[in-house]
This record gives C-alpha cells, sequence and structure tokens, in this order.
C-alpha cells in the first residue's frame, strides 16, 4: 500500500468524497492539499491523487455517518471543516476512520485524544457563530435593505443563515464576510450568496455609511445612548466586559466606536 | 421620533437598569406569517462596562410614581428628572432596534402612575401593539404591576413571553421598614394567578391546540441583597420557597447599589456586595441544577455563605465522610456534587467512561477543575491521599492555590466592618 497525498477542490462535498475514495482504493493518507487554498508544493509530489468531487459518494458517506454516530456527529465534522484550520481534513479523517471502527457512537467517547481536538474546534466556531448571531449590526441604507459587515475567524456564515432567515422574513438583509469577500443575502424569499466583484462599491463600514437611509445615524445615535445608560457605573468590570465583548468585535459594534 | 425621544431613552432606561433581569429565553414563540422576530435560546448582543448582559431593550415607560420604597430610585420624594414614553415611542424603538439586530426584544417596567389599573393598561397595550399590528415576534417581559385587575394580568400573558414581579426584600420587616406602602401578599397574589393559569392554560393545549399561548417564558422575581439586613438563609429560603410554590423560572439577586442618604440604608458610597450576590448565585445555581436542597446548605443556626468558597464546596468540606467518589462507578447525582464538577463535566464523564476507564489526564480533558476535584475523588491509576485532612486544611491547601478573581473584593468589605 502506497502513501498518497490526495487534492481536493476545498469543498465539504468535495472531502466527503476523498474520505469515500480513501475507503474505495484503501489510500493510506500522509496529507490533504486544498485546491481553493492553493498549496505550492501541491504538484511537487508525483504520488498525488486528485479528487474529483462526487454527491453520491459524498452523500454515502454522510448517510454512513448518520447511521454511526447520528446526526450530531456528522454535524460537528461540518464545523470543524468550516474552521479552515490548517491540518483539519486529516483530523476529520481519522475521526471517521475511528467511528467507522466501531459499534459504538463514536463521537461520545470525550476522553478520545482526536476527538477531543474534534470537539475543541467545533466549540471554537460554534462559540463565532453565536457571536455573529449576536454582533451583526445591520444598518438600513436608503434602497431600504439592511446590510452588515463581518470579519468572522471561521466561514460561519452558512451556520447563520436559518437563524437570520427565520428572524427577519420582513426585511432584505445582506450579512457580508469582508475577510472571505463573499456575503449572504435575503430578498424576502430565499437566501443566496453574493460577492461583491470590483466593478462594485468597496464595501467598507464608510461606504456603508454613505450609503445609508436617512433615519440610520438617529437610530445608531439612540442605541449608544442607550447602551450608555444602562450601564451601573458602581460596578465597573472591566475585565469581565472585555472577556465578552472582545476587542476584535469592537469594530462592528457601534456602541463601542 | 423627535430628538427629546434621546433624553427621554436616557432616563427611563437609566431608571430600568436596576432590573437585573434581561433573560430573553425559554419561549416557543416563532415567527409566523413571514412578520418580524421569533424567540429561541437567548442571545446576549453586548455587554455594558459593568460586564452585564445586554439583551433586551430594558426601559421604564416613565418613572413618574406614586410610591415611596426607600430603596428605590424612582420614589416620589426623590428629585430627580421624569419623563414618559409615548406607546408609539415604546413601539417605534423595539422594532427599530430589533431591526438592527441590537436587541432580542422588550422588557418593559414602569413606575406606577394615577393606579395600578392605569399603569399596567398601557404596558399592556404596548405589547398588543407590536404583537397585533406588527406581527413582531420576538421577545417581551413585562412587569406585573402590583394591585393590576386579574383581567389586565391575563391581558398582559396573552402577549408577554415572561411576566415579573419583584419581591425587592425577602422579609416581611424590611419590607415594611423601606417600603410601608407595599406588601408581600400584593406581589404573591398575582404570582399565584399566574402560575394557575399557565398550568390550565398547558393542560387546555393538550386538548385544543389552538389555545393561544400565556406567558410561556414563565415568571421571574428579583431581590435586593444587603439593603435590609437579611441574612442569606432568609434570602435562599424564600427564593425556594418562590421557586416550588410558584414554579418561578428565575430568581434574580441584585446587590443594592446605594442611591439615597436615608439612614434606613446603607450610605451612600458602600461598596456593592457583588461578591455575597455571586455567592447566592451559585447557591441558586445549586438548588436549580445540581439538586441541592436550601437545608443542606444553610439553616437558622448558620445563615451565612462562606465568601472565600463557593457554597459546593463549603457543602463538601461539611461533609467529608462522603467522600472520596469513584468516577468511574459513581452515579451522576453524586458527580454533581464534586467540587470542581460541573453539569456538563459531569455528563461527559457518564459518556466517556462507557468506553474506558477514565484516568487524571483523561479529567484534565474533559475539563474539570483538578485543583479541587482532586481531594474528592478516585480514578483509574488515581488513590486519594487527601481526604482523611482536616476539612479546613484542605480548604487551606485550596485557597493558597487559587487566585480568586474576589480576593481583593473580600478584602474590601472587610475592612468596612
Amino acid at each position: 500500500m502506497e502513501c498518497k497525498v490526495l487534492e481536493y477542490d476545498g469543498s465539504w462535498y468535495g472531502l466527503l468524497t476523498l474520505i469515500f475514495e480513501v475507503y474505495e482504493y484503501k489510500y493510506e493518507v500522509s496529507a490533504i492539499i486544498n485546491h481553493q487554498r492553493a498549496e505550492l508544493q501541491s504538484d511537487f509530489f508525483a504520488q498525488n491523487a486528485r479528487i474529483t468531487t462526487n454527491q453520491q459518494k459524498a452523500e454515502r458517506v454522510m448517510k454512513g455517518l448518520k447511521a454511526k454516530t447520528g446526526a450530531q456527529g456528522l454535524t460537528e465534522l461540518y464545523e470543524a471543516y468550516l474552521s479552515e484550520i490548517k491540518g483539519v481534513e486529516m483530523l476529520i479523517l481519522k475521526a471517521v476512520q475511528y467511528y467507522f471502527s466501531l459499534q459504538q457512537a463514536g463521537h461520545k467517547n470525550y476522553a478520545h485524544p482526536q476527538i477531543i481536538e474534534i470537539k475543541k474546534i467545533v466549540k471554537s466556531v460554534s462559540r463565532e457563530r453565536h457571536r455573529m448571531k449576536a454582533f451583526v449590526r445591520f444598518q438600513r441604507l436608503s434602497d431600504g435593505i439592511y446590510f452588515a459587515l463581518v470579519e468572522p475567524d471561521f466561514n460561519v456564515l452558512p451556520l447563520i443563515v436559518k437563524h437570520f432567515k427565520e428572524r427577519y422574513a420582513d426585511q432584505q438583509w445582506i450579512i457580508y464576510d469582508g475577510k472571505r469577500n463573499y456575503g449572504i443575502s435575503y430578498d424576502l424569499h430565499e437566501v443566496n450568496e453574493v460577492i461583491f466583484g470590483e466593478e462594485d462599491v468597496m464595501v467598507n463600514q464608510k461606504s456603508i455609511a454613505n450609503g445609508w437611509h436617512e433615519e440610520e445615524a438617529f437610530y445608531g445615535k439612540l442605541w449608544n445612548l442607550y447602551f450608555k445608560s444602562v450601564n451601573i457605573k458602581e460596578r465597573k468590570n472591566t475585565k469581565l466586559h472585555m472577556q465578552h465583548v472582545p476587542k476584535r468585535y469592537w469594530k462592528y459594534l457601534n456602541e463601542k466606536l | 421620533m423627535s430628538e427629546r425621544a434621546l433624553e427621554k431613552l436616557a432616563i427611563l432606561a437609566d431608571a430600568a437598569k436596576y432590573d437585573v433581569s434581561c433573560s430573553s429565553s425559554g419561549s416557543d414563540r416563532k415567527n409566523k406569517n413571514k412578520g418580524l422576530g421569533d424567540t429561541g435560546a437567548g442571545i446576549c448582543h453586548t455587554y455594558t462596562e459593568d460586564g452585564r448582559c445586554v439583551s433586551l431593550l430594558k426601559i421604564l415607560l416613565t418613572n413618574y410614581c406614586i410610591y415611596d420604597c426607600a430603596y428605590c430610585v424612582s420614589r416620589r420624594s426623590n428629585d430627580i428628572k421624569r419623563a414618559a414614553f409615548t406607546v408609539q415611542e415604546v413601539v417605534d424603538l423595539t422594532i427599530n432596534f430589533y431591526r438592527r439586530n441590537y436587541i432580542e426584544g422588550l422588557f418593559l417596567s414602569s413606575g406606577i402612575f394615577k393606579d395600578p389599573d392605569y399603569t399596567m393598561e398601557r404596558l399592556v397595550r404596548i405589547a398588543k401593539k407590536l404583537r397585533n399590528e406588527h406581527n413582531f415576534n420576538g421577545y417581551i417581559h413585562l412587569k406585573t404591576i402590583p394591585g393590576a385587575s386579574q383581567e389586565l394580568i391575563y391581558e398582559a400573558g396573552l402577549y408577554a413571553d415572561r411576566l415579573s414581579i419583584n419581591l425587592e426584600i425577602p422579609t416581611t420587616s424590611g419590607l415594611k421598614l423601606l417600603a410601608p406602602e407595599k406588601d408581600h401578599q400584593q406581589m404573591a397574589r398575582p404570582m399565584d394567578y399566574i402560575r394557575n393559569t399557565i398550568i390550565q392554560t398547558r393542560e387546555e393545549k393538550k386538548i385544543i391546540k389552538s389555545t393561544p399561548k400565556f406567558v410561556p417564558a414563565g415568571q421571574s422575581t428579583q431581590m435586593i441583597i444587603g439593603a435590609a439586613k437579611e441574612s442569606d438563609w432568609q434570602i435562599i429560603h424564600a427564593a425556594q420557597h418562590f421557586y416550588k410554590t410558584y414554579q418561578l423560572k428565575r430568581v434574580y439577586y441584585s446587590g443594592y447599589v446605594p442611591i439615597s442618604n436615608d439612614t434606613r440604608l446603607p450610605a451612600l458610597g458602600t461598596a456593592v456586595p457583588m461578591v455575597r450576590e455571586n455567592r447566592l448565585y451559585q447557591t441558586d445555581w445549586l438548588l436549580r441544577f445540581y439538586k441541592f436542597e436550601a437545608s443542606e446548605i444553610l439553616n437558622p443556626t448558620n445563615p451565612l455563605l462562606d465568601l472565600d468558597i463557593d457554597p459546593k464546596l463549603s457543602w463538601a468540606l461539611r461533609n467529608m465522610h462522603q467522600f472520596p467518589v469513584d468516577i468511574n462507578r459513581a452515579s451522576y447525582e453524586m458527580l454533581l456534587r464534586v467540587p470542581g464538577i460541573g453539569v456538563t463535566s459531569a455528563k461527559k464523564i457518564v459518556a466517556a467512561r462507557k468506553f474506558s476507564k477514565l484516568r487524571v489526564i483523561h479529567l484534565e480533558k474533559i475539563g474539570i477543575s483538578l485543583s479541587k476535584a482532586k481531594y474528592f475523588i478516585t480514578c483509574q491509576g488515581y488513590q486519594q491521599q487527601f481526604v482523611h485532612l482536616q476539612a479546613d486544611k484542605i480548604k487551606h491547601y485550596i485557597l493558597s492555590q487559587s487566585t480568586s478573581k474576589y480576593i481583593k473584593g473580600t478584602s474590601q468589605q472587610m475592612q468596612l466592618f
């Protein structure tokens, strides 16, 4: 059995196809390379195998995982994948191999080193997802769209679509990930991905403010004032405050600007 | 809305800030007919500089009040700026803050002007307008005004997710001293009515699915800590009574912030009893999630909580005969009682020990606090060597190893007495 470096297209289904083929061709995997992130050395290795994403294969892996660990085990792996942490693909592969080697639901083994690692990543991703639900601040634009700019640590927009769609069912909104240069946009019917190309206005706080609805500044001011008025100065606790609202998020929050 | 709204908001948010409840969880109201908002697990959208969560737009409808409760900043004898929102202003603020994802909903309270029904009727009108005219499905917490009629309380319950009525002072004598115009019966009566109606609604819903919701997130209350010389036992005993009798979802504890030079109260400049407040919350958690009874933690002869250690550790040190606990065999209930093991860790232990016998290294990874737990457990490859020691020796070891965030706060308190 030879040791392979596997390349995939960076998509979730691509990674699942890869896992399928590891079983299909009995690969021994030495590394996994994500094309999207275009690691340069990828062409260097002669024994690389390129995985072509295949929906059927991906779905069979999903089905198998669900049977072993229930939806929860599968969701955890998807969230770990969204972390984009270097080496996470290998970790996911190892976790899947562990799950398939067991009779029991292996994702409940809180003492297993790789599972602990997965849980740790899932926790970070999940915390970031929660922070996006909390710290997204819509600004109303003159065309009526509520716009929010974010730069999450992990690629969590796919995890917050449902939340925002259900909550703001009667208003058009866009949440744009400035770091990954794509956004999610709701048009009162469905949520789609959007990418602002170069011909579009640059997306930053300044360009957003230029497009404000006439009421926006007033409500921003009211919110700011509210924030200051509910503080009890006799109970000042800067450490706790910073712990809950880490500084890197302040740029989204008009009450902290 | 006009510029005057800014001034009103500053006054009426400032006056509402002593009500500590900011919970927005526990309701099951979903977005319907493509309206605005829904409720879920609750989200804190920001935190004030005192470290408290901001989840709801927490304001008073007005700070005019006919009562003169000594502990309250809005008491009628206090010479402060007064203001009142219109119904439309509160509705606009709520909707516009909500649309920008600033808040989970509205927490509306009020000073009592004219009479209880007049005040309650306006609170209800705002909630009704939000629900019926704006199809607003976010979270609404309304204050029940003591003395308001049952019809109005019922109507409030149809629109609100949560209703609350604050006990403020847990002892009868304390209330008599500080708020002679109020009595506990006034507060217990509506709580009793709301509890009964919640139960009745739940029963009817089983038969008729379309039965309208009634206070789906239940009711809560608040007690002020350190204003009326009450003991921790009196507070916790009252809390347990209200949890059991009225099936409250939460009891909040609010350390008294001196706002008056009234001689019946701690003087201006007295420190807010934040450590004590924290210990009371920990005790409250023990009652709600760790299956403790109030009498296991405090009693009339030992009425005060330790300030230097948490109440669970304190209980364990008084009950050394129940330890050590074998991690690989103990019941979930007993694991919960081990200092350093929380609800999450206890559940993980129960799940993980099915795969293999757990060792210290596993416990570290699971996330239990070994610096405390090591005195109370055994596990694979770890024999208990401390448990025979005197309890105060263990306490000394634990305290000398910890850098409690409260040590500074505690010593400040000590200097005052």
